[in-house]
Formats: C-alpha cells, sequence, structure tokens
C-alpha cells in the first residue's frame, strides 16, 4: 500500500504519532492546550503534507487543477483552524524565534514577494491561495498567510518577519514561477530588472530593501540573508530542529533533497539540502546555480522578447 | 444478481495504461483509448454454434493511433497524448463515428470497412505503366471483386484549440449535430461540422485566480433533451443547465447537493465528496454520481438529496490520510448504468469492482484478473473483511493492492455484458446463459 520504506507519519490507527518536534515552541496558550496534542499533531503533520505535495507539482505535464485545488483547499482548512485556535501564532512566532538560520529559509518564499509589496503592506491579509495557478503555470508558490503576520514557506513552514503580510505572489506574465533561479541560499542570483514584476529579491542589493519593503526591519531581516557568505556556517542545532518536523520518508524527500543540488526549479529543497550540508556542497551548487541562472534568464528574456 | 463469467481477456500493448472504455449504440463495438494516445476497437463477433453458452467474443476490429504527444512551447509543457474520453456518435450510415479526446484536443474519427476492390481497369500496360490514352480504344467498366476486410480509421475533424485547461469530458447532444466538452474551468459546445469556432457556455473560471477553490470534474448531455446538459464540481455539487435560459450558462437552473454530515467532517471531506463522474440514466429521469467513497443515484426532480446511494467501498474511510499521503484520495472513478437502468457498476481497488442492483438492493463484488478469470467459470464474490476477524476467503483492508485500481467500466447498452479496464487489461464479462 505504502512505497517501501516509508514511514507512516500520520497515524491511522490511533497510534501515538512520532513527535514532529516543535521544541521551539514557547509554553501554548490555553487554546492550544486544550487541543489534544496528538491531534494537533496529526494536522501539524497533514499540512506539512500538503505543502509538499504542492511543491511537488514540478512536472514536464501540467500539473492536474483538480488536485492542486483539493490539497490548497485542505491547507487552507488547517489554516482556518489553526488560526481559530490559536496555533497559527504560537507555530510562527516559534519559527520566527529561530531567526538568524531561518532567514536562510525565507529566502524561496520571499524571494516571491512582488516588488511593490510596500503598496501591498497596508492590505489586509489573505488566506492562503494557491497562486501559480494562473493559465500555463509551470510552478506553484505556496504562499501562507497567518491573521496579520506570518509568512509560512512550503514545506519548511519557516516564517519570514511578522511585518509581511499580504503575501500571494503574483505569478509572472507566463505563469513562471517566480524566483527558483534565486534560491540557492549563498548563490548569486542575477538581478533583472525587467523581471521584477516576477523576480524577486537579488541579494545583497543595498537599495532593494528600501525599495521592497516598507518595514526597515523586514527588510533587513529579508534581505540580509542574501548576501553572500562564503562558507555556509556550521549547523544551527535550532535549525535541526525545524527539520526534524519535515518527515523525510515522504516522497523520498531524502532522494529529493539530495538530488536537487543542481536544479534551481526545487527552491526549498535546494535550501533544505544545502542547509544540511554545507561547506564544500554549498559552493559547488552555487556555480550549477550560477549556469541555471544564465541559462533562465536566457529563457526568460526570449520570451519577453527584450 | 446474474452470475458472471469472462467472456474475452484482451491484454493490449503492456505499456500502455487504458484510460477510457465505451461501447457504441448498438453494442457491437467497444473502443478503448490508451495513456499512448491510441485507440483500440473491439468487435462483437457472432455467436458461434459450437459454444452457445458463450455469447459472442469480442476481437481486435481497428487500431490506430489517434492523438500524438505535443509539446506546447509556449508554457514548456508537455501535452499528454493520453485519450481522455471516447464518445460515439450515433450510426447513420455503414461507417461508424467517434470522439476521442485528450487533454487539448478533440477528434471526429471515421471508422469504415472496405471488403471489395475495383478490378478491371484498362488504364495500365502490364508493367504498369500508363497508357497512353490515344492507344485506349475500349471502354472497359471495372468489376467490384470481393477483397479481405479492411477498417479504415481517418481523422475527419480536428477540434483544438478551445481549451485552455485540461478536458476532463465531452458529450454528444441528443441533436446529433452538437457536442460538449468540458474542462476545469470551462465548458465549450461544438457543432459537428464546424472546427473553427466553438461556443462557450460555461466559465467557472473566477477573474482573480487566487480565488479559485473549485473546478468542474465532468459534464454529459442529457440523453433526450438537447438543450439540456449538467456539470458537477470537486466541491460535491452538480449543476444542471438550460441552454435555452442564456447564452452563457453560469446559472444554474436546478443545484444538487446532499447537506454534509456535521458528525463526518474531517479534513478531508471536501476531497472525497469531489465528484469524479457524472452520469444520466439512460431514462433520463435519473443521474448518477461518483465520488470517491460512494455512488449517489439523483432524481432530477429532487435536487436537495440523493435517492439513493450506494457505499463502494466505506471501509477506506478510516485510511483517508493514507490514501491523501500516496494520492490515491485523487483517483477518478467512473460508473455506469446498465441498460435498463436496473444496475449499476463501478470499480475499486485491488482490482476488483461492484455492481449494486437497485431494485433488491443487492450488490456484489467481484476481481477482474487473470487469476481469478477461468474460461467458462463464475466469477467468485469477493469480500473485504472490515472487522478484526478475517473469515476465509476474504481479503483485509491492509493487503489491498492500491495500484490495482479499477477507474474504466462499461456496460453494454442492451445485453448484460460488462467491460472492465485493469490497467493494461481489458476484461470483458457477461452473465451466465442457461
Amino acid at each position: 500500500m505504502f512505497p517501501k520504506g516509508t514511514k507512516r507519519k500520520f497515524s491511522d490507527s490511533g497510534e501515538e504519532p512520532v513527535p514532529s518536534g516543535e521544541q521551539g515552541q514557547p509554553a501554548p496558550s490555553a487554546a492550544a492546550r486544550t487541543l489534544s496534542s496528538s491531534y494537533s499533531l496529526q494536522r501539524q503533520s497533514l499540512l506539512d503534507m500538503s505543502l509538499i505535495k504542492l511543491q511537488l507539482c514540478h512536472m514536464l505535464v501540467e500539473p492536474n487543477l483538480c488536485r492542486s485545488v483539493l490539497i490548497a483547499n485542505t491547507v487552507r482548512q488547517i489554516q482556518e483552524e489553526m488560526t481559530q485556535d490559536g496555533t497559527w501564532q504560537i507555530m510562527t512566532q516559534a519559527l520566527a524565534a529561530a531567526q538568524c538560520p531561518a532567514d536562510r529559509l525565507v529566502a524561496t518564499e520571499v524571494l516571491c514577494r512582488q516588488t511593490d509589496m510596500a503598496a501591498q503592506a497596508g492590505q489586509s491579509p489573505k488566506p492562503f491561495s494557491v497562486v501559480g495557478l494562473e493559465e500555463g503555470y509551470h510552478s506553484e508558490e505556496v504562499v501562507m498567510d497567518g491573521d496579520g503576520d506570518t509568512e509560512v514557506t512550503m514545506s519548511t513552514l519557516s516564517t519570514v518577519s511578522p511585518q509581511l503580510s499580504s503575501a500571494s505572489y503574483l505569478p509572472g506574465p507566463f505563469g513562471m514561477g517566480p524566483c527558483w533561479e534565486e534560491e540557492e541560499e549563498e548563490g548569486e542570483c542575477e538581478e533583472d530588472e525587467e523581471e521584477d514584476s516576477e523576480e524577486c529579491v537579488s541579494e545583497g542589493e543595498e537599495a532593494d530593501r528600501d525599495h521592497l519593503t516598507g518595514d526597515s526591519r523586514t527588510g533587513e531581516q529579508v534581505f540580509g540573508t542574501f548576501e553572500i557568505k562564503h562558507p555556509a556556517p556550521p549547523p544551527d542545532p535550532a535549525l535541526e530542529e525545524l527539520f526534524s518536523d519535515v518527515d523525510a520518508s515522504y516522497y523520498d524527500l531524502d532522494t529529493v533533497l539530495t538530488g536537487m543540488q543542481s536544479a534551481p526549479k526545487m527552491g526549498p529543497y535546494d535550501l533544505l539540502e544545502s542547509l544540511s550540508s554545507h561547506g564544500p556542497t554549498a559552493l559547488s551548487s552555487s556555480t550549477s546555480c550560477r549556469s541555471d541562472l544564465n541559462e533562465l534568464d536566457h529563457i526568460m528574456e526570449i520570451i519577453v522578447g527584450s | 444478481m446474474l452470475g458472471y463469467l469472462l467472456n474475452s481477456a484482451l491484454s493490449l500493448f503492456p505499456a500502455d495504461i487504458i484510460s477510457t472504455v465505451e461501447f457504441n449504440y448498438s453494442g457491437e463495438l467497444l473502443a478503448t483509448g490508451d495513456k499512448g494516445g491510441r485507440v483500440v476497437i473491439f468487435q462483437h463477433e457472432q455467436e458461434s454454434k459450437n459454444r452457445p453458452h458463450l455469447r459472442g467474443e469480442y476481437n481486435v476490429y481497428s487500431t490506430f493511433q489517434s492523438h500524438e504527444p505535443e509539446f506546447d512551447y509556449l508554457k514548456s509543457l508537455e501535452i499528454e497524448e493520453k485519450i481522455n474520453k471516447i464518445r460515439w456518435l450515433p450510426q447513420q450510415n455503414a461507417a461508424h463515428f467517434l470522439l476521442s479526446t485528450n487533454d487539448k484536443t478533440i477528434k471526429l474519427w471515421k471508422i469504415s470497412e472496405r471488403d471489395k476492390r475495383a478490378e478491371g481497369y484498362n488504364l495500365k500496360d502490364e508493367d504498369g505503366r500508363l497508357r497512353d490514352p490515344f492507344r485506349i480504344t475500349s471502354l472497359r467498366v471495372p468489376v467490384l471483386m470481393p477483397m479481405d476486410l479492411m477498417v479504415e480509421a481517418s481523422p475527419r475533424r480536428i477540434f483544438a484549440n478551445a481549451h485552455t485547461y485540461h478536458i476532463n469530458s465531452i458529450s454528444v447532444n441528443s441533436d446529433h449535430e452538437t457536442y460538449l466538452s468540458a474542462d476545469d474551468l470551462r465548458i465549450n459546445l461544438w457543432h459537428l461540422e464546424i472546427t473553427d469556432r466553438s461556443f462557450n457556455i460555461v466559465d467557472i473560471k473566477p477573474a482573480n485566480m487566487e480565488e479559485l477553490t473549485e473546478v468542474i470534474t465532468a459534464a454529459e448531455c442529457h440523453p433526450h433533451q438537447c438543450n439540456v446538459f449538467v456539470y458537477s464540481s470537486s466541491k460535491g455539487t452538480i449543476r444542471l443547465c438550460d441552454m435555452r435560459a442564456a447564452a452563457l450558462c453560469d446559472r444554474h437552473s436546478k443545484f444538487f447537493e446532499e447537506p454534509e454530515d456535521p458528525s463526518s467532517r474531517s479534513f478531508f471531506s471536501e476531497i472525497i465528496s469531489s465528484i469524479s463522474d457524472v452520469k444520466f440514466s439512460h431514462s433520463g429521469r435519473y443521474m448518477m454520481t461518483r465520488d470517491y467513497l460512494s455512488v449517489k443515484v439523483w432524481d432530477l426532480n429532487m435536487e436537495n438529496r440523493p435517492v439513493e446511494t450506494y457505499q463502494v467501498h466505506e471501509y477506506l474511510r478510516s485510511k483517508l490520510c493514507s490514501l491523501y499521503e500516496n494520492d490515491c484520495i485523487f483517483d477518478k472513478f467512473e460508473c455506469c448504468w446498465n441498460g435498463s437502468d436496473s444496475a449499476i457498476m463501478t470499480g475499486s481497488y485491488n482490482n476488483f469492482f461492484r455492481m449494486f442492483d437497485r431494485n433488491t438492493r443487492r450488490d456484489i463484488t467481484l476481481e477482474a484478473s487473470r487469476e481469478s478469470s477461468k474460461p467458462r467459470a463464475t466469477l467468485k464474490p469477493r469480500k473485504v473483511s472490515t472487522g478484526g476477524k478475517r473469515k476465509k476467503d476474504e481479503i483485509s483492508v491492509d493487503s489491498l493492492d492500491f495500484n490495482k485500481k479499477i477507474l474504466h467500466t462499461a456496460w453494454h447498452p442492451k445485453d448484460n455484458v460488462i467491460a472492465v479496464a485493469a490497467t493494461n487489461n481489458l476484461y470483458i464479462f457477461q452473465d451466465k446463459i442457461n
């Protein structure tokens, strides 16, 4: 019934699931405490699973829209429920607490901000939406908003600064994923001015910080991560804990993570990979990233006709 | 329920998974489409005098490549050649016509027989060279001579470039002039003779794609009223539309939805309520919908709940999370009526398929596999054990093979003959004749 070697995280028969390692959480509020920990753990792993599913739609063939919509609705449902009982805030605050290395993770989803997000800062946060379902979408970006503050990226569920709100990105003119090429955590990403409607932050660009957001703290948190630093710092224990709840057995994430070194399209997994294995691999990934970036930029130029 | 036994077991090319099965109006022909874009048509042979217990077998009649893989350069995406649906046109002359579609393009195919050829032309020399016309002095009329039967398939119309999203349904209208095609967000109405344009009759695409929460999953024309059609959604609703009311049928005439049972609500409720198939009964009074765990029969005059609900594999309800994990929860099962609308059939996992008798309320589970289909032996009913104790011959839920799914089944329009597609094998079963 299950692929060989897959560890069933979510218990169907009512067994206690493996703790998902949210040790970074502060003491739960009363509302959260009333939820059975088993239920909330199960719900959390369902959320992780759903986000991974939406990410794994980068196939050669256009993904199944019905399936994507159903998964997105499920994520939205979970998000709403978690928002209602307050666990959403707790989770995102906890993840925000592990700021420094987590900032690397935000790269993926922050990169997918619009450049005029300062304009959007005033908007009330939108509920989760499966953006990128625009016709011709090539890759899907999953961005979730909490009730006001929090951003959650992909499967890592790390958070951007609370100030980044209304996060749904708009797909580019051809629905291309916004910034896969920029998701190497320390790879140099080329900034392409024409493409800033879909492209995201270019790293280490001082001017962009101010341009892209009105909140300086946000900008620093977000963009400070993108300065090229070599070599990658040693793994952070908090970071390890963050990933401990991402069950690598889902869909053979191991192979996904290790195999995705040179594929810029799998942005989040690139980050995960390079974070867990640092040093020499990180450097080599930036080189391969660069050539892939060039290729993608070239393609974009052809398409845009510039 | 009648006992069923194997009529024919046909193994198509091993690499290709059957993606659609459809009898024609008389039941003489059975068309299958596969993942490789091919259509294989089987024909019912005359009953053999030697084997009176067997209705005629079905043998291959015609094979042709309907669709080829394409590449959309603008989006950098492949367009699969997989045949999503085949629908026959009613027969009007000696030739047969069918519509076959992949994700983007619908084609009208003409299948015709040739069993004679003209011979006796005096236009060529013995060595095959054309003779000089001035040297031909006598008029010789060619004679038609019999030849080995040749079945030719030729594409007569190609209906392309009308769907941005993936086509999930086509349905021929009862006027025999028009047909509809439905994708995830839109439904178009075509005239069979006109390929360069179609009418958009339903459009549920939101202005802002970020607000998309529901898609169209299936659509069908009413069997008798050429102005009526239905379409189902991923939220478990069915809308019946009347084309006389407006050019754009965004506003439904009837809205069918069963209220949700709050006690069984879970995060998977919406997913399992998504309707994967909708079929009108032959009478036109009822329609049947298939969602993940059940089949429902609706009276077109009652919108607030179905008149009958049949559980296909309720034992999977406690396994929904695992089925979500391995994506099986998104499998799209089809369903079908028998000719008299007294029975319905749908598929399940482990190569099981289920038949429900609407009158007696009896149901049966059968298996389509080589091992269980001995020639001339009646199929043994199968049972999945749900309780703790597994009886002999029962199979436990955890032993089910979820890779062996029966998504496509078809019922002969008149006889008790059924076609069941099990991955890359086609099984044709018939009822026992005494």
